[in-house]
């Protein structure tokens, strides 16, 4: 009954109005970090609050670990979630906090001890949550959901404010969870980070699914490469690209600007052809760039 | 029965684990046995007899009325609180069940402020009648009225908690919940005196602290409810907040 992670089969929430997500279907497999990408307001907080039950869904369903949340008898003991970094009370202590999760599923006080050890807060254990950084509050609420040893993970955009440190831990921790063959479930709004945790990406933009793939099939998807061509004799260079099936964009100061092609084939075009280039350098969108052509259409406030 | 039971124990770690909380059962203490021995020490030395109007029980438990906003209080932020800081959201994925959370921070919060709330009007009883033997004026828990108006104190500030606690998870905003509270606790009161005599003088006696306080109070103004009446119809109030909260727990997002 865990095998099968998460399922979300056209999970749609309108508020009034406002549709936040939109016929999501989507799958999250065991063993790997998959990131769940989208601009902000793109509907991640509210698909992962709808994952835990917490928000009904106007549409469709969700399932984890092949059954409804709600239906888990101790939900701790199958999912693990970090929702915000702030989901505690200011006057109690790491300790007392996680001792009240715990017992309402069953789960030993010991427990209690053995989480703040793996997450290192056990220095801090008896202080009061009001004074912890955000760096402190973030392990809590790791620790939080690794109560139950849960074979989901779901972490609402864990890194948010972190400093370098913070997001490093975050980063291995998460990474260790999945090879241990959890499900770990990562939402974030920079590709950056998601390339640097993530195996799979899920990429959503205004509550719609963009993309169901492997990071690297994401990139090279989303992103064309470009070549940057500098010739004396624009004009021949021009039409045998155009000839061998790549487009071409001629900048103001003369550069051509070739896709549809590698940097090889226009390289060897050109010496086929005994067109003199003065320049041929291939260039790898950014993932930012990436990711950005990737929810181009889809950012709910974009500049116009 | 036995899925309710680690709720309940988890809902007692948080309530036991905030200074806030325990201050509340504190001050409930401290406000209903200083108000009880001030009062006592102060008829007993006062010049020249006591009048025969004079309510010794009534006395020692005025410090009720300081009680019932605390706890009133307390019962609201129990739940509020938890929505104001996002805490909910860790409740309810470990329970979510959310009616039998509800259940068991209510049992626990009602629970707590009986227990502290029946030792504490003891106390007082006993305390201020000490004090009044010097005029020959106190009473024992054996005068009429005096066991059932001194463990009805108790009683009452458990069914006051229990408003709180159903406005502060109907409301889930502190401040809105709490004004509300207050609003419940004065406003009904202060209103029907604008109606017409006759229909005030029937009405008065079924708003909400009127007819809470007659479970406390030996010396009743004539047409008042009984004492067990009076509670069953506070009592009312509260199961009315109390069923609003739990209708729209399971339907709201959090």
């Amino acid at each position: 009954m865990l095998e099968d992670g998460i399922q979300a089969r056209h999970l749609t929430k309108r508020y009034g109005s406002t549709t936040a997500v939109d016929d999501l279907s989507f799958g999250v497999r065991p063993g790997m970090v998959t990131g769940f990408l989208g601009p902000n307001g793109a509907g991640k907080s509210t698909t992962m609050r709808m994952i835990l039950d917490l928000d009904a869904p106007t549409g469709g369903s969700v399932t984890v670990a092949g059954r409804r949340y709600r239906e888990h008898p101790h939900p701790l003991h199958v999912v693990g979630a970090v929702l915000e970094s702030r989901a505690m009370h200011p006057g109690r202590t790491a300790y007392d906090h996680l001792r009240a999760l715990a017992e309402s599923n069953g789960i030993a006080c010991r427990r209690v001890d053995e989480v703040l050890d793996l997450v290192g807060l056990t220095a801090v254990a008896r202080r009061r949550a009001r004074g912890f950084s955000l760096g402190m509050s973030q392990r809590l609420g790791l620790a939080a959901a690794l109560l139950g040893d849960p074979p989901v993970i779901l972490c609402d955009e864990p890194v948010n404010g972190l400093d370098p440190e913070g997001i490093h831990w975050i980063r291995t921790m998460l990474r260790s969870l999945a090879a241990d063959g959890r499900t770990v479930f990562v939402s974030s709004h920079l590709m950056s980070e998601m390339a640097e945790t993530a195996d799979h990406l899920i990429v959503i933009g205004r509550g719609r699914l963009i993309a169901d793939a492997s990071v690297a099939e994401v990139i090279t998807s989303a992103g064309r490469a470009t070549t940057t061509v500098r010739t004396p004799d624009v004009a021949r260079m021009v039409a045998l690209v155009d000839r061998a099936g790549g487009a071409v964009t001629t900048e103001s100061d003369g550069r051509l600007v070739v896709t549809g092609l590698t940097a090889a084939q226009v390289g060897d075009l050109a010496a086929a052809h005994g067109v003199a280039l003065h320049e041929l350098s291939p260039s790898q969108p950014s993932l930012e760039a990436a990711f950005l052509e990737l929810t181009r259409d889809a950012v709910e406030y974009g500049a116009a | 029965m036995t899925t309710l039971v680690p709720v309940l124990r988890s809902e007692w770690t948080k309530l036991r684990s905030l200074r806030s909380t325990v201050a509340c059962f504190a001050v409930v203490v401290l406000a209903m046995i200083g108000l009880a021995v001030f009062m006592g020490a102060r008829w007993a030395h006062q010049s020249g007899a006591i009048a025969s109007s004079f309510d010794a029980t009534d006395v020692s438990l005025s410090g009720v009325y300081i009680a019932e906003l605390v706890v009133g209080t307390l019962g609201v932020l129990v739940i509020a609180s938890e929505y104001g800081t996002g805490l909910i959201r860790a409740t309810f994925a470990a329970v979510p069940r959310r009616r039998r959370v509800l259940v068991a921070k209510a049992s626990v919060v009602t629970a707590g402020v009986v227990v502290v709330g029946e030792l504490a009007s003891f106390a007082s009883f006993t305390l201020c009648q000490a004090l009044l033997e010097h005029k020959q004026a106190g009473l024992s828990l054996a005068d009429p009225g005096a066991l059932r108006a001194v463990a009805g104190s108790g009683l009452y500030l458990g069914a006051v908690t229990l408003l709180g606690f159903g406005l502060g998870s109907a409301i889930r905003n502190t401040a809105g919940a709490l004004s509300t509270f207050f609003g419940v606790m004065f406003v009904p009161t202060a209103l029907v005196d604008l109606l017409p005599t006759s229909w005030r003088n029937v009405l008065i006696n079924y708003m909400p602290a009127n007819a809470g306080s007659q479970i406390f109070t030996v010396d009743r103004v004539h047409g008042a409810l009984g004492p067990w009446q009076g509670l069953g119809v506070f009592c009312c109030y509260a199961a009315v907040a109390l069923l609003l909260g739990m209708g729209l727990v399971s339907v709201r997002d959090t």
